[in-house]
């Protein structure tokens, strides 16, 4: 298969691929931008309750007693209820996959039954009129605990003198081992053999509109419609049915304006099931919105390894061989459906990824604690796998007395060597890292860079430059999770419809964040179908009206929902071919559609407006031919198959000047060249880029979220978490390099997530360069003022 | 989350006010930047809130005889915004672009800031800095306490109950003065790290302890190198979410170092 | 015990009478009582400027002002700027540029980016960031944002 029908054409523009490629502005903004879009928390209900949480004050404690008795009396107040109550209404869940063989969790309620198992799990819920009444009564509950031995350091866990669920033999929830053989003999035989420990702080999403859901139980119908912000409908419309015991066609998710997710509103969240439950059982609908407390102390967390390297390599330069060891702890429990090994099982499978060194050993320990949870955050794995191979590659370089730049390009695989299996087992279809390469040290002016840098440094001034190669998963196959036995859709599917005046309606699986997901889908009927983008309209979010799919994750919307509605168009517009030439008595081969009417396919001229076939189709169909019938509603579905993962490719650069007298780190620029496949919008795909790049430089300076030694959250606010804001971040300059995919129509892959996963690791590298005259050195994310004076030896 | 429910009143006139302050659970709002947010969080449940936002005669900024009477409720933005002020404070007109964000100093006051006492604001060292002297008043009288005497400890101050900081009078300065602000900050707006405001020789760091903290040992040298190795005598700062003690000691002497070359040159 | 006020203020050009609870603050009487949902309530601690409104024409965090103090006070909000037209040059801008993404931030982004525009003056690029550096925004690299203002306040492109 190819990309054979490529061109695109569409009226209204000269261009080749119609809009494909054009930097069109999303039609969906407008209403944002007159604060006319509706997120959950917009929306309004006859009868809506609001739920709030009592959650642990303690990182692990067994729930002695629980007294409502003050809060029920409290103003407001329909119900206040347990685990136990809740759990009668709503079953609970095991987040484990069977591809990831021997993951284990124990069972998770919506509620926590008898026990807490982290600071912030909620362990009874408050509805009432108000949130503030609410809340009022959440101060008169009282609580009885008997405080547990908490697990809260990774290496303690790993350690198992204290075992977190009674039920296991340790604490490891998931462990893997990958070796290609010859890596000893490797090591052996290297030249240099460089080393070291990198660690990652956990982090996490700061969506700024905070998970939201409001559910509405119908009794009379025993069906449930759920408005939700969330990016996977389908998979909720499943989980909700299954665990509420609601049949999956009489449950509904409708997500309209999403305040962001980030791979944050993917998963199921205790106290998001709780209200779907409080729903039925109070016959009316609930509402439950993540105040800004309750998402740092509650949306999932993610990162936190610490990862051990070593990397074997020639006299020349030539890479032999990666050996890691890579430890990392998720919580108490493994996150449904999707786990909370991934992340870990990422870093064995990306680490070296650029790279056409064959020997490859690497083990991964993933441990409970007693901390928040953590699961899939944009890029999952791929920030630290993309430093910890580029933070050794320039450890090596520095030590062979190689340009960083040179040393990449004598290692990162042939640009004609593809197809290609790495020796993690995961197979590339075609990149371009030669050419992204080439692309960014023009952009950068790499060399004139150096020299600048050079004589700066000679006025004590002192600036790095990091670079950041990597591979990216995008587009994922049944492979991801599918396989493992979850019911998580690898497909997605698009339906449009022609009406009555020559507009279409395109419906689609997958969900819209504010990426642009419906933008362009738009551009792509527009230019499949044959019309102007004025004349589309697209709908996402709703289980009720879109075909089937997984929605938004991975960096799949583009690639695969793209493709789902590149077909349907396709379709269609045969379809309307067909009406055409019945109506005009001519052949269809004769006709195309251009400038929103069918034309002459050789002539161009105007034969009929696309509104005069819809009159006919819909109004007039006893005109046509008694055994035609009119078809202007088709549905695509598209799943890739052919590869586990689309890989993509890029390389970053930061610049940055460090201040050796603070340890503050001042970003000057940062560059971006990405090959993303067939780029439909390249202005939204850029700041999409930005933006990734904006959250990778929040893991690389700003953001951990601290624990105490007794497990309390100790900057669960937006004062103390630290994000990045616009007064410190760089222009970021991006361009690309397009490998179209081939395995579909499109070719688009996805871009979603290469900001977030190339920037932590080129913002290291950066300020390491800048350091390396002070003979200093970090390793530790987030490199803040205390760590980088700490390698300065001044605190 | 939700604040927990209070009563609010806004006197008219300054007895009113007294009179309100009575109640033993009152709290005073003035531009509510800090009260608010932890009403917001649920850290502070007063049963009464006393809105003195209405009372007259606390909004000025007036310069008269050697100092610039400051009103109480005289926001930010307008200290920002004051030719006065930057004529003759110009310490005061350094540090305001540091205090939070646009939207935050058309609402904050400066009365709210001194009264708050936060260690790590900036209005707190400048007036001490600046040797500035505040009125205070009750119900029955009025006094004069100088900034330093004024701030006692960690959000603590020598307002006693019933009374209101009703505005604070700085020294004009002089041609011959020297004035520099300095601040830390991860990001723009942010609390400082650590800062430090200088008026001639009153170096007064902010962020380092309890409360603004006069660096006399340190001012009292004759060169650069004496009086960094004197700082250590004159600072403990405590360890903040992200720094450590002697990390933040360190920068007061790298603050220093700063402001001492910018006053020699 | 709830405590409630009578509050009278214009609010888009409209004169609005509500009763009101004291610990109600300025963006949840927006959007519960005059159900203004463009307004919205990011953080409720005065951090991340998506409540940004303006009060007596000055910006203000929407969630660390009560309602009650709003009394007498003429407040525009999102909805109304975008009626009167007077947010539509920031607004293309902003659309062509691709200066949202999720949009939450849009509101309290385009009320602090209209109160530089209103300043009259040109502007840096540094400028302009530290003006919005009070407005969190996840999703863009704030650059399309940085762009778009520059283009209006300076009046290129």
């Amino acid at each position: 298969m190819g990309k054979a029908e490529l061109p695109l054409h569409a009226p209204g523009t000269k261009l080749d691929r119609g809009y494909i490629g054009q930097s069109v502005p999303r039609p969906n903004a407008q209403r944002l931008l007159q604060g006319r879009g509706s997120y959950v928390d917009d929306l309004r209900f006859p009868r809506l309750a609001h739920v709030v949480f009592y959650r642990s004050p303690h990182a692990h404690a067994k729930i002695k007693r629980l007294d409502f008795s003050k809060g029920l009396k409290s103003e407001g107040v329909i119900a206040i209820l347990d685990g136990r109550a809740v759990a009668e209404y709503c079953t609970p869940w095991v987040g484990v996959l069977a591809h990831l063989k021997g993951i284990k969790s124990p069972p998770q309620h919506a509620i926590a039954i008898e026990r807490a198992c982290w600071q912030g799990e909620a362990v009874a819920a408050v509805v009432a009129e108000t949130r503030a009444q609410a809340e009022d009564a959440l101060g008169l509950i009282e609580a009885e605990w008997e405080e547990l031995p908490a697990v809260i350091d990774m290496q303690e866990s790993l350690e198992g003198k204290k075992i977190i669920h009674k039920e296991f033999a340790d604490n490891i929830c998931f462990s893997r081992q990958h070796d290609t053989g010859g890596v000893d003999e490797a090591f052996a035989a290297a030249d240099v053999v460089v080393e070291e420990t990198f660690e990652f702080g956990r982090h996490t999403g700061v969506c700024l509109e905070g998970r939201a859901i409001l559910a509405d139980y119908n009794a009379a119908e025993h069906s449930l419609t759920v408005y939700h912000s969330t990016q996977a409908p389908h998979m909720m419309q499943d989980i909700f049915s299954r665990h509420l015991g609601i049949p999956e066609a009489s449950v509904r998710v409708i997500a309209r304006d999403v305040g962001g997710s980030f791979g944050i509103k993917v998963h199921v969240y205790p106290d998001e099931m709780a209200t779907a439950a409080l729903s039925v059982m109070l016959r009316r609908p609930v509402k439950f919105v993540a105040d800004r407390l309750e998402s740092f102390a509650t949306d999932i967390h993610a990162r936190e390894h610490k990862v051990k390297i070593k990397m074997a390599v020639s006299r020349t330069g030539e890479i032999l061989a990666f050996d890691l060891d890579d430890l990392s702890a998720i919580g108490p429990y493994s996150v449904y459906p999707r786990t909370s090994g991934i992340e870990g099982n990422q870093v064995v499978n990306l680490t070296g990824g650029p790279y056409k060194h064959r020997k490859y050993r690497a083990k991964l320990n993933v441990v409970f604690t007693n901390k928040n949870v953590t699961c899939q955050y944009r890029a999952v794995g791929h920030p630290i796998a993309v430093a910890l191979t580029e933070g050794i590659v320039d450890k090596a370089a520095a030590k062979l007395g190689m340009d960083p730049a040179e040393f990449r390009r004598k290692n990162l695989i042939p640009d004609d060597a593809y197809p290609y299996t790495f020796p993690s087992g995961i197979k590339f279809e075609r990149l371009s890292h030669h050419q992204t390469l080439n692309k960014l040290l023009d952009l950068m002016s790499y060399k004139k860079l150096r020299e600048e840098q050079e004589v700066l440094r000679k006025q004590n001034i002192f600036r790095g430059i990091g670079l950041a190669a990597m591979i990216e998963v995008t587009n994922p196959s049944p492979a991801f999770y599918g396989v493992g036995g979850a019911r998580i859709s690898a497909q997605d599917g698009a339906t449009l419809r022609l009406e009555p005046t020559g507009m279409v309606t395109v419906m689609c699986s997958v969900t819209e964040q504010g990426q642009g997901t419906e933008g362009i889908f738009a551009q792509i009927a527009a230019s499949a179908v044959g019309v102007s983008m004025d004349k589309v309209r697209v709908i996402t979010g709703d289980t009720g009206v879109t075909p089937y799919g997984g929605g938004t994750w991975a960096s799949r919307g583009a690639g695969i929902g793209g493709e789902a509605v590149l077909l349907a168009g396709r379709a269609l517009r045969s379809n309307m071919l067909e009406i055409a030439s019945k109506i005009l008595n001519l052949e269809k081969e004769t006709l195309d559609i251009g400038n929103n009417a069918i034309i002459g396919k050789l002539t161009q001229e105007k034969k009929m407006p696309l509104e005069e076939l819809g009159r006919v189709a819909y109004f007039r169909p006893d005109t046509l031919p008694m055994d035609f019938q009119a078809e202007l509603t088709v549905t695509r579905h598209y799943t890739p198959r052919q590869y586990g993962f689309t890989f993509t490719n890029g390389i970053q650069a930061s610049l940055v000047e460090v201040d050796p007298d603070t340890g503050f780190v001042k970003l000057l620029k940062h560059w971006c060249v990405e090959d993303s496949g067939t780029v439909i919008n390249p202005m939204l795909v850029d700041e999409q880029l930005r933006g990734g790049v904006v959250q990778g430089i929040g893991a690389a300076l700003f953001e951990e979220c601290l624990y105490s030694p007794e497990g309390q959250l100790l900057n669960g606010s937006m004062a103390d978490y630290l994000v990045p804001m616009s007064g410190e971040m760089p222009d970021i300059i991006c361009a690309h390099v397009e490998t179209p995919t081939l395995q579909s129509q499109l070719g688009a892959k996805g871009v979603g997530e290469a900001g977030t996963a190339g920037a932590p690791g080129a913002v290291m590298n950066a300020i390491n360069d800048a350091l390396a005259p002070l003979n200093a050195r970090v390793t530790a994310m987030p490199f803040t003022p205390e760590r980088i004076l700490r390698a300065l030896a001044k605190a | 989350m939700k604040a927990p429910a209070f009563a609010y009143v806004k006197p008219a006139s300054l007895p009113e006010a007294f009179e309100l302050l009575q109640h033993p659970n009152a709290k005073i709002l003035a531009g509510g930047q800090s009260l608010i947010p932890s009403l917001n969080m649920r850290l502070s449940s007063p049963e009464l809130l006393v809105d003195i936002t209405g009372l007259p005669g606390l909004s000025e900024i007036k310069v008269l005889n050697g100092f610039v009477r400051i009103g109480t409720l005289v926001t930010h933005t307008r200290i920002e915004q004051s030719p006065e002020i930057k004529k003759h404070i110009p310490l005061l007109a350094q540090a305001v672009p540091h205090i939070a964000h646009a939207a935050i100093r058309n609402r904050g006051t400066i009365g709210g800031s001194l009264a708050l006492a936060d260690p790590a604001a900036e209005y707190p060292a400048c007036a001490v800095a600046l040797e500035a002297v505040f009125i205070l008043k009750n119900k029955t009288t009025e006094r004069r306490v100088k900034a330093e005497q004024f701030f006692k400890g960690l959000f603590e101050t020598d307002l006693k109950p019933g009374e209101i900081l009703t505005a604070a009078e700085f020294p004009v300065a002089g041609k011959s003065d020297r004035s520099v602000f300095l601040e830390l900050t991860r990001r723009q707006g942010d609390y400082a790290i650590i800062g430090l405001a200088v008026h001639n020789s009153n170096f007064v760091y902010f962020g380092a302890g309890s409360m603004p903290v006069v660096a006399k040992n340190a001012s009292s040298k004759k060169t650069l190198k004496e009086a960094k190795a004197a700082l250590a005598k004159d600072l403990n700062p405590p360890a903040d979410l992200y720094h450590s003690s002697a990390t933040k000691l360190h920068l007061a002497g790298v603050l220093l170092e700063r402001a001492w070359n910018m006053l020699t040159t | 015990m709830e405590h409630a006020y009578d509050i009278t203020l214009t609010v888009n050009g409209t004169t609005v009478s509500r009763r009101v609870p004291a610990r109600l603050h300025l963006v949840d009487f927006l959007r519960e009582d005059l159900e203004l949902t463009g307004s919205h309530a990011g953080c409720e601690h005065g951090v991340c400027g998506a409540c940004t409104v303006r009060v007596n024409g000055e910006i203000v965090r929407g969630c660390l002002m009560l309602a009650v103090q709003a009394n007498g006070c003429r407040v525009d909000t999102i909805e109304g700027l975008s009626d009167s037209k007077e947010l539509a040059g920031l607004q293309k801008a902003f659309h062509q540029k691709n200066a949202l993404q999720c949009g939450f931030c849009t509101p309290g982004m385009l009320m602090a980016a209209q109160d530089l525009l209103l300043k009259g003056k040109k502007v840096s690029r540094e400028e302009i960031r530290t003006h919005i550096s009070g407005n969190y925004c996840r999703c863009t690299g704030y650059q399309a944002i940085v762009d778009a203002i520059e283009e209006v306040v300076n009046g290129k492109g």
